[in-house]
């Protein structure tokens, strides 16, 4: 594995997830920012890839474009009541201009203070079954808690959807 | 050659592959069910009508471009590609025999799965940029349903991939080399039979293929989602369509039929036989899914999903745990 990721495929792929993420926040039509969110998720797809992580890109694409995605634009449609209702003006009250700006303070703090300034690849990229090894063995805690945070998350859904007779 | 060189070499291969499998398929189709049927479909245009595809394709190229007015119309231009290029970027990591595959891949089985998977958001693109009741309702019932039956499809070939030790496609059948008791092939259909049936399910319905064509329901939706389309654009959706019943067949034959493998017979064999049983057995798969489609009638929307979400995923959970258990118990 080369000591950096291939500069071109950074910036193109880059460029691509910002812009897409650009798009999605100025369109007023809710589906087309679906389907530019969905655009992100393929390039951070290829960003991924660039960092030789096959498995978490595949993961992603099949996961988050391929269900979540899919899921957003499914839920956007069914509850649209109207087709016009889709395109809403973007809100640029104080409250909400406000709290873009704090979200954005925090994130570029959080940055500032986790963060490495230039993170190092490691010397190789495990591959699949290496990955598998370490996710049961040495993060095994972490991913058993990450599937229980996701079934607290369908009980809470199940239980809000009205189901059975509570 | 170079590597940039090769790789546009075999992506025009790929290509290749995925028109001709279009054209083939579509004859084979409409022979297959005319003789379910009784009828001789069609026999006009060259011997049996052997013409007739190469003359429809010419018709399609030839239609006029047409958009109808009202729709959303970048999307609407751009949801035949979002069909079509997930459904060739499947043709990747399939192994056409040990040497031959477009791109060998360490996560084979995964990465066609998300390919295939990027498959519904298309539909859903061209449902909505239809504005048209039929197309939308047709591309929700495509989501719904690809959404449901991706989980289940997921985890049917996980049992394959607990056996073999490997997500690699050409590892998984070399891993079904030789017999059993001297006569019977190592397949994974024998142990994986459980896993053989789900997946058999959940790919008709991840192909919306009869019993679970719902979202292009002719008698129903008039087409569903591709209603609003015609000439090139249309076809785009139905090459899309096709080759993805070839992957399907694909990818059951690499993981439950031994793939290029002939059983009984020395494994060293020339690099065209292997790619010769690897087409008849794919075909033959298709085969079997248009007997399907040629025998069953449609079931309602509602029935597939709790099919899909109570029935098919817990029994695909519960498989995959009595695999694992039984390949940690026998070595």
């Amino acid at each position: 594995m080369p000591e950096s990721v291939s500069f071109a495929a950074f910036a193109v792929l880059g460029l691509l997830a910002v812009g897409c993420s650009i798009m999605m926040l100025a369109t007023p039509n809710v589906v087309h920012a679906a389907f530019w969110l969905l655009g992100v998720m393929l390039a951070l797809a290829g960003l991924f890839l660039a960092l030789s992580a096959e498995f978490l890109a595949l993961v992603q694409v099949m996961v988050y474009a391929g269900a979540v995605a899919v899921l957003l634009l499914f839920v956007v449609m069914l509850t649209l009541r109207r087709r016009e209702d889709a395109v809403r003006p973007i809100d640029f009250s104080w409250p909400s201009v406000g709290l873009a700006a704090a979200f954005l303070v925090s994130v570029l703090v959080a940055l500032r203070a986790f963060a490495p300034a230039v993170p190092r690849l490691p010397a190789s990229a495990p591959g699949v079954a290496e990955f598998g090894r370490l996710l049961f063995t040495e993060w095994v805690l972490p991913f058993e808690l990450a599937s229980l945070v996701l079934l607290v998350a369908l009980v809470g859904a199940v239980w809000w959807s009205g189901g059975g007779d509570r | 050659m170079s590597p940039g060189v090769l790789a546009l070499v075999s992506a025009l291969a790929a290509l290749g592959l995925m028109l001709a499998n279009g054209v083939v398929l579509i004859y084979m189709l409409r022979k297959v069910l005319a003789h379910f049927h009784l009828r001789l479909g069609p026999m006009r245009v060259g011997w049996h009508g052997l013409l007739q595809t190469p003359a429809d394709v010419l018709k399609l190229l030839t239609k006029e471009d047409f958009d109808p007015s009202a729709t959303d119309l970048w999307l609407f231009r751009l949801a035949p590609f979002m069909v079509f290029v997930p459904s060739f970027m499947a043709y990747l990591a399939i192994p056409f025999s040990d040497s031959l595959s477009f791109t060998p891949l360490d996560t084979g089985v995964l990465y066609t799965l998300a390919a295939l998977a990027l498959v519904p958001v298309g539909i859903l693109a061209a449902g909505w940029a239809s504005n048209s009741k039929w197309s939308l309702i047709g591309g929700m019932r495509a989501a719904a349903q690809q959404i449901a039956y991706e989980v289940p499809l997921l985890l049917s070939v996980i049992g394959v991939v607990m056996i073999a030790g490997s997500l690699d496609m050409s590892e998984i059948v070399k891993a079904q080399q030789g017999t059993w008791l001297g006569f019977i092939p190592r397949w994974f259909v024998i142990p994986q039979f459980g896993g053989f049936l789900l997946f058999l399910i959940a790919a008709l319905a991840e192909l919306n293929q009869t019993p679970f064509d719902m979202s292009v329901a002719e008698s129903e939706l008039v087409e569903g989602f591709a209603n609003e389309y015609s000439g090139m654009k249309f076809a785009f959706f139905f090459l899309a369509e096709f080759s993805n019943s070839f992957v399907v067949s694909a990818l059951a034959v690499t993981c439950f039929f031994g793939g290029w493998l002939l059983p009984w017979v020395p494994i060293d064999l020339p690099v065209w036989v292997d790619v010769a049983v690897f087409l008849t057995k794919t075909y033959l798969c298709i085969f079997v899914l248009m007997w399907i489609r040629g025998t069953l009638p449609r079931i309602r929307i509602d029935q597939l999903l709790s099919l899909g979400w109570k029935g098919l995923i817990p029994a695909g959970l519960a498989w995959v745990l009595l695999t694992g258990v039984v390949v940690k118990l026998v070595p």
